[in-house]
């Protein structure tokens, strides 16, 4: 598997810390942040591949919010929400709002790594995707897009 | 006893009597006015009938007794008027006169005799020894001698002859003689036609003279000396013209009609009684009778009103039961959507500490990966007691993740529904309550149910209250629930049968009733099983119960499948 950038979003400082600690152990470069507002902070300074977003964060920025500010910043970031508290509406926004899951806490490692997996997937076939088109077009027009800021 | 049970029994005691005393006063008071106004008419000419009546009788027998009276001195005034005094002082003539006068008018006449002047009787005709009788000094000649007028008829008397009697004297004037033409008149006779005036057992009439001595004989005892007899005999000679009515009680608090005549001028008085007990015998039957009527409608009315009372109080008895239950369905429904929302809340409560639980569990398993601990003797009771901890934080998971799906399942859009599923469902949700009640509940689904469109929250409600009434059967002595499926014809058949304690025969038909439960009191509403089967005919549905008692109860939940 590809080493991919993972950013953990929650609340509970426990339940991230531990989180962090267990990806880091299998190799994954992971961060976690506390709040959807630090979250935006970082994902304006470094590039992610998968975000892990808790969606009920008191005292501020929630996880949808958070997933709406981020998308913005980078739209190719794949966003996995993690809940105690499903909520059929909260669940439908989220994935309207492109997120890649909906997954409910607790959740075991073996079930979320995979599902982390799939999502690295997909954002690659999608910057794929988009490399491929930007080529094809620089081969037509190589000027146009070399003025592209 | 509890204030507002006892509030409320008094409040139900007061309008009882409020509505039972105001509907009959209102239906009574009429009832008895009307009766009271009929009477008393009634009565007023009840009475003036009788008295007319009465009246007429009594004018009818004057006139008899006048008309007898002056007939009889017509007769002694054709004698005396026609005959010279030496024709009337021969005793054989005055026999043929007499013997002619039987021959017309029968033993009326008892003698006849003829006084000279000087009151002595120069001939007499008759059965008794009179002839030179000296009347000088009687009364009836002196007034007879003494009269204006030229005749004279005397009260009763016994004279000479010791027996009742009285007579007729016509004065005739014939050069410087005058004499007297006598005529006695049998009192038998006389007697008789007053005795004749009866009317029913009491009614009888008799002759006073103006002193209140008897003239005919009283069929009854009579004290002429007292009221009304003294009254009538004050009477003026204006009053003496009419017919006077009075009632009158006697000594002993009977009352009686009197009915008083005069004739002769106003010497005499026929007077006529009878006991108004007798008189008025009709209208006392009336008045019975009416009576009897007015009790029975009393005691109709009466019996009505406590019956419809009684009714009216039960049916508001009713309402205000039926209107509590629903005040506290409303609560309930209140209560149950807070404890969806509580639910909610707990379960996202629980599910995040559970996951720090499950996600150190995890960490714990990734420490012990290295290698310093694999040499540990207890690795295995390590790993043992972490793969507990992830199978109960599984198993914490699934009870939320239930309840917040249950807490979310409100609406009642119809939508495609696997009942297995759904009872599957349910039957998880009572697995920890079933438990705890030593009971076990067994499916038996038929495979490849087809689905059904309906509500799934109404269906959920149907068969969770299905589930819970069978659970509450056998909470004491625990038991089985098997909830099996089918399909019979187009239909979808649910059997939830228990082996409970059943249901008696005698409510067995009433237990889909609104309000009908046997649970103990705060424990049932009694609207459980009527909400199941209204749920369940609004899905053009039935629900079916069949019970035995000691043996068990199996619900029968038959639903159509879509039509396409």
């Amino acid at each position: 598997m590809d080493q991919f950038r993972t950013l953990v979003v929650d609340d509970e400082e426990d339940f991230l810390v531990t989180l962090v600690n267990r990806l880091k152990k299998r190799d994954i470069d992971a961060a976690g942040v506390k709040s959807g507002e630090e979250a935006l902070d970082l994902v304006k300074k470094k590039l992610y591949d998968v975000i892990i977003m808790d969606i009920k964060m008191p005292g501020g920025m929630d996880g949808i919010e958070a997933l709406r500010e981020i998308k913005k910043i980078q739209p190719l970031v794949e966003v996995i929400l993690l809940t105690g508290h499903g909520s059929v509406e909260s669940s439908i926004e989220g994935m309207k709002l492109g997120a890649f899951d909906y997954l409910m806490k607790p959740i075991k490692l073996e079930e979320l790594i995979p599902k982390m997996a799939e999502a690295f997937e997909k954002k690659n076939s999608h910057e794929q995707k988009i490399r491929t088109a930007r080529i094809k077009e620089l081969m037509r027009s190589p000027l146009r897009v070399l003025n592209e800021p | 006893m509890d204030n507002s049970i006892v509030e409320e029994i008094d409040h139900r005691a007061a309008l009882k009597k409020n509505v039972l005393l105001w509907s009959v006063c209102i239906a009574i008071t009429p009832m008895i006015l009307v009766s009271c106004i009929i009477l008393y008419q009634f009565r007023i000419s009840y009475h003036q009938r009788v008295n007319a009546h009465l009246e007429e009788l009594v004018a009818k027998h004057r006139q008899d007794i006048d008309t007898f009276l002056k007939e009889r001195l017509g007769n002694i005034q054709v004698l005396a008027g026609n005959f010279s005094f030496e024709n009337m002082s021969n005793e054989r003539f005055l026999q043929e006169r007499l013997n002619i006068l039987q021959q017309n008018y029968g033993p009326v006449f008892v003698d006849l005799g003829v006084i000279n002047f000087e009151g002595f009787q120069v001939a007499y005709a008759g059965p008794y020894k009179l002839k030179h009788a000296s009347y000088s000094d009687a009364d009836w000649f002196k007034k007879a001698m003494a009269n204006n007028s030229e005749y004279y008829k005397s009260d009763v008397f016994l004279g000479l002859r010791g027996v009742p009697h009285f007579i007729i004297a016509v004065r005739r004037t014939s050069g410087d003689k005058t004499w007297i033409v006598r005529a006695t008149i049998d009192f038998v006779y006389f007697n008789s036609l007053v005795e004749k005036i009866r009317i029913g057992e009491t009614g009888f009439a008799f002759i006073l003279n103006n002193e209140g001595k008897f003239q005919t004989h009283a069929v009854h005892d009579v004290a002429p000396d007292k009221s009304p007899y003294r009254d009538f005999l004050k009477y003026n000679n204006a009053e003496k013209k009419e017919i006077h009515i009075v009632e009158h009680a006697d000594a002993s608090g009977s009352t009686s009609l009197y009915v008083a005549s005069f004739l002769k001028h106003g010497d005499w008085m026929l007077v006529y009684q009878q006991k108004s007990s007798e008189a008025f015998a009709d209208y006392r039957r009336a008045v019975s009778i009416a009576i009897v009527i007015v009790i029975l409608g009393c005691v109709l009315i009466l019996s009505t009103a406590i019956i419809l009372t009684n009714k009216l109080v039960r049916l508001l008895t009713k309402i205000d039961r039926e209107k509590e239950m629903m005040n506290e369905q409303i609560v309930e429904t209140g209560k149950l959507a807070s404890i969806g929302e509580l639910a909610a809340g707990i379960a996202h409560e629980i599910n995040n500490p559970v996951a720090i639980m499950v996600g150190e569990a995890g960490w714990i398993e990734d420490l012990l990966e290295e290698e310093e601990f694999q040499a540990s003797e207890n690795m295995n009771e390590f790993k043992r007691a972490l793969k507990q901890i992830h199978i109960q934080g599984k198993r914490c998971k699934e009870i939320t993740h239930k309840l917040l799906s249950f807490a979310r399942k409100t609406g009642s859009r119809p939508q495609d529904i696997n009942v297995n599923e759904l009872i599957e469902e349910l039957v998880d949700l009572s697995a920890q309550r079933a438990k705890f009640s030593n009971v076990t509940i067994v499916t038996d689904f038929k495979e490849d149910m087809p689905s059904i469109c309906v509500s799934q929250s109404e269906l959920q409600q149907v068969f969770l209250n299905l589930i819970n009434n069978a659970l509450d059967a056998m909470e004491k002595d625990g038991g089985d629930i098997r909830i099996s499926t089918r399909t019979d014809g187009n239909r979808v058949v649910v059997v939830v049968a228990d082996t409970g304690p059943g249901i008696p025969s005698a409510v067995l038909n009433r237990i889909f009733d609104p309000f009908f439960t046997t649970k103990p009191v705060g424990k049932g509403t009694g609207l459980g099983l009527s909400i199941c089967y209204g749920i369940i005919k609004k899905m053009r549905g039935e629900i079916e119960v069949q019970s035995t008692v000691g043996v068990g109860t199996t619900f029968l939940v038959k639903i159509p499948l879509p039509e396409d």
